[in-house]
């Protein structure tokens, strides 16, 4: 027997005693089962950040989120446009130092596709009080299916540090509680965005 | 410049002069970078707890990146450097090779750490830790983390050069001790780590000057190969100090150094895995990269800190019993030296890494948990129970040893010594789990107001998250009184503490073993 700060003399590669065999089998059985939930609850878990990524231009993401913009807004909230944008469709939201828009009005079970992308530098996307939160990225635009499965008043929170206003970047989303005629495709169904 | 040996009278190895001062210098820049961060910290703390709410915004961030930088940076990397010297040549009972480009590498990182401090001080880099790109800091910021990384490298390579050099002289029979063992790991995750460094920061640097383009993606990808595997060689530091801390204390033995070394092994194999789960919520990779990354290898990391989990009380138990504490199941854990703050310290970082850091770590490395957790305060309470209840406690655990076998210097103040771990280690854990908790509610990190006081469209946080930041704040405060008892000890016992005994320290030259002048290849490996 020798301490971990003597040199071991000889030959050290011998058999492992019962215990430690036992723990090893344990925490490797452990890991085993750890791993195997990663890909389990992403097939059957209904909060994964997968979705459609594609690279994009900071302006060319402004642009067609002017457009959306333009399209569909229906008023105005603490200076920035509130959009109602028709079920199933693409929306966006742009973030940048340091705010969010525009305000979303969504319909409670119908599916969109929430377009996120920044125009400078990183910053979060913190859904509260839900607490689903997605990383935003200059150049990359992130579009995820969402469903929302409450009515409600949202906010979307900046949780990634983007400069001395930081804490100050702060949006708003509404969920309204309004029968939606169709209902988007695989609406009810698992909510892949995370927003609901 | 002072060559020789001397024999250390409690462990009768063989300690070069170069070793000792180098030792020396590196523990005394970490001990000052942890006071600035430990102010930095408070400043930090007092700020997000709302009822004080203490700096501006401007300021708030700039003294979170100071803290960032000096904590994880300076401290824990100046820390190692004095480690990777105790753990090749002393133990080893060698001699430091190439004395002089270690003290120009240790120049380099001081240098590069001035340049930085300096940057970050006047303003201008106010980027945080993680200086996400395309978020602009002075170029000179990035320099400085090239010179450092440059300084650290070098470190690095001259740990490997003495371990050559043992071997060749034959300082030591057999092979090298586990505690060195572990550092090799560490240095090796070193590499690894630094590479990705000037992978990342030498194209920001030059992006800083306007010469070349960074994707913010690409940045995140490359620059967490450096964050978190930087938080490796943490790991595997600190877990070569656990055997470390259990054999000066206790006496622990290696149970089995087959099982032990394997799984140090396995840290270098699988740890850079970890690095894929803060990308977990991007936009810049698809799912099959993420779980791939994040389960498939990542968990033969945990396997590894799993085993030492177990293999290092069990060496403990082991070494009490051997000792003649073998009545009942708990006889060698009860009469166990806790009054020993080296022990004290050893047995709280084995828990709260193990249970709180571990734990929040592996879950949060999941998609499904890393949603809820993705840049909440749950993050910085992980990492908190790992880098600074599991490392830094274990290496302030270590400083109670270093100052009588290094600076050849008695404890000051033996009473406060004893309490610092319990202190630390208490405040840490309600810390930690305070802001576990608060982050669960939704709460964002590297955030100056949740009270929202400016912000368009108000946010209303449960009135349970007022409570936790107190409750945090509270642990915070403890912790910090525990962190400055430490830097009390160590700067009074080693600038004007009692030596060990009064015999000046006489460095005695020794020639190397015969062999010496003909090194073979065998001797190499």
């Amino acid at each position: 027997m020798h301490t971990g700060i003597e040199s071991p003399k000889g030959v050290w590669w011998k058999p492992v005693h019962r215990s430690e065999k036992i723990w090893i089998t344990l925490a490797f059985g452990w890991c085993l089962v750890l791993f195997a939930m990663m890909p389990f609850w992403h097939l059957k878990g209904g909060q994964n950040a997968s979705g459609i990524r594609h690279r994009v231009e900071p302006q060319a993401f402004l642009e067609r989120a002017e457009e959306f913009i333009r399209a569909y807004q229906v008023g105005e909230d603490a200076g920035f446009p509130v959009v109602e944008p028709p079920v199933g469709s693409d929306i966006y939201l742009v973030a940048r130092m340091w705010n969010w828009s525009p305000v979303l009005r969504l319909k409670r079970g119908a599916q969109y596709t929430l377009h996120l992308s920044s125009l400078d530098v990183n910053h979060g996307f913190s859904l509260f009080p839900l607490n689903v939160n997605i990383q935003v990225v200059p150049g990359y635009d992130y579009g995820l299916r969402v469903t929302p499965s409450e009515a409600g008043d949202f906010r979307v929170v900046c949780n990634e540090f983007c400069g001395v206003n930081h804490h100050n970047m702060v949006g708003r989303v509404i969920v309204i509680d309004e029968a939606v005629a169709a209902g988007g495709p695989d609406s009810g169904a698992a909510n892949p965005g995370g927003g609901r | 410049m002072k060559t020789g040996f001397r024999t250390c009278p409690a462990t009768s190895l063989k300690v070069h002069a170069q070793a000792d001062a180098l030792i020396k210098a590196n523990a005394v820049v970490a001990t000052v970078m942890l006071l600035v961060g430990g102010i930095a910290a408070i400043l930090v703390l007092l700020t997000r707890w709302q009822a004080v709410h203490l700096l501006d915004a401007t300021w708030f961030y700039r003294v979170l990146t100071i803290h960032g930088m000096n904590m994880l940076i300076f401290f824990i990397l100046f820390f190692e450097m004095a480690v990777l010297y105790f753990a090749g040549p002393v133990l080893l009972n060698s001699r430091v090779p190439a004395p002089k480009l270690a003290w120009s590498s240790f120049a380099l990182m001081v240098a590069g750490m001035l340049l930085i401090q300096y940057t970050m001080w006047a303003g201008k880099a106010d980027v945080l830790f993680t200086s996400y790109v395309p978020l602009r800091a002075d170029p000179n910021f990035y320099l400085g983390v090239i010179l450092f990384a440059v300084g650290a490298l070098l470190t690095v390579t001259l740990f490997f050069a003495s371990l050559v050099v043992a071997r060749n002289e034959k300082t030591y029979e057999g092979s090298m001790p586990l505690v060195t063992f572990g550092a090799l790991t560490a240095a090796i995750i070193a590499v690894i780590t630094l590479g990705h460094g000037a992978a990342i920061y030498i194209p920001t640097w030059l992006w800083s000057l306007g010469v070349m383009n960074v994707d913010a993606q690409v940045y995140r990808m490359v620059w967490w190969g450096l964050g978190h595997s930087s938080q490796q060689i943490n790991v595997a530091a600190m877990v070569s100090v656990w055997y470390l801390l259990g054999a000066l204390t206790v006496g622990a033995v290696v149970l089995n150094e087959k099982v032990s070394r394997t799984a140090f092994v396995l840290y270098v194999l699988f740890i850079s895995m970890a690095s894929a789960h803060h990308l977990l919520v991007d936009p810049g990779m698809g799912s099959a990269w993420k779980i791939w990354n994040t389960s498939y290898f990542m968990y033969m990391a945990v396997l590894a800190s799993m085993i030492h989990g177990f293999t290092v009380p069990g060496g403990i138990e082991t070494g009490m019993r051997i000792r003649g504490y073998t009545k009942g199941a708990f006889e060698w854990l009860r009469k166990a030296p806790w009054g020993d703050p080296g022990f004290s310290s050893l047995m709280f970082s084995i828990v709260i890494f193990g249970f709180l850091g571990g734990i929040t770590g592996v879950t949060f490395g999941t998609e499904q948990i890393n949603i809820i957790a993705h840049n909440t305060l749950r993050i910085p309470g992980h990492f908190h129970s790992t880098v600074v209840g599991g490392t830094a406690l274990a290496f302030m655990g270590v400083t109670y040893y270093v100052i009588p076998l290094i600076f050849r210097k008695k404890v000051a103040f033996w009473g406060l010594a004893k309490i610092q771990p319990y202190l630390f280690a208490i405040g840490m854990t309600i810390f930690s789990m305070a802001m576990t908790f608060a982050g669960s509610f939704g709460v964002p990190r590297r955030h100056q107001d949740i009270s929202f006081a400016n912000a368009p469209f108000d946010v209303q946080f449960s009135p349970a998250v007022d409570l936790v930041m107190g409750i945090m704040a509270l642990g915070g405060l403890v912790a910090a009184l525990g962190g400055g008892i430490y830097i009390l000890v160590t700067v009074w016992s080693v600038f004007f503490g009692e030596p060990m005994d009064d015999r000046e320290v006489e460095y005695v030259e020794i020639r190397p073993a015969s062999g010496a002048d003909q090194p073979t290849a065998s001797a190499v490996l």
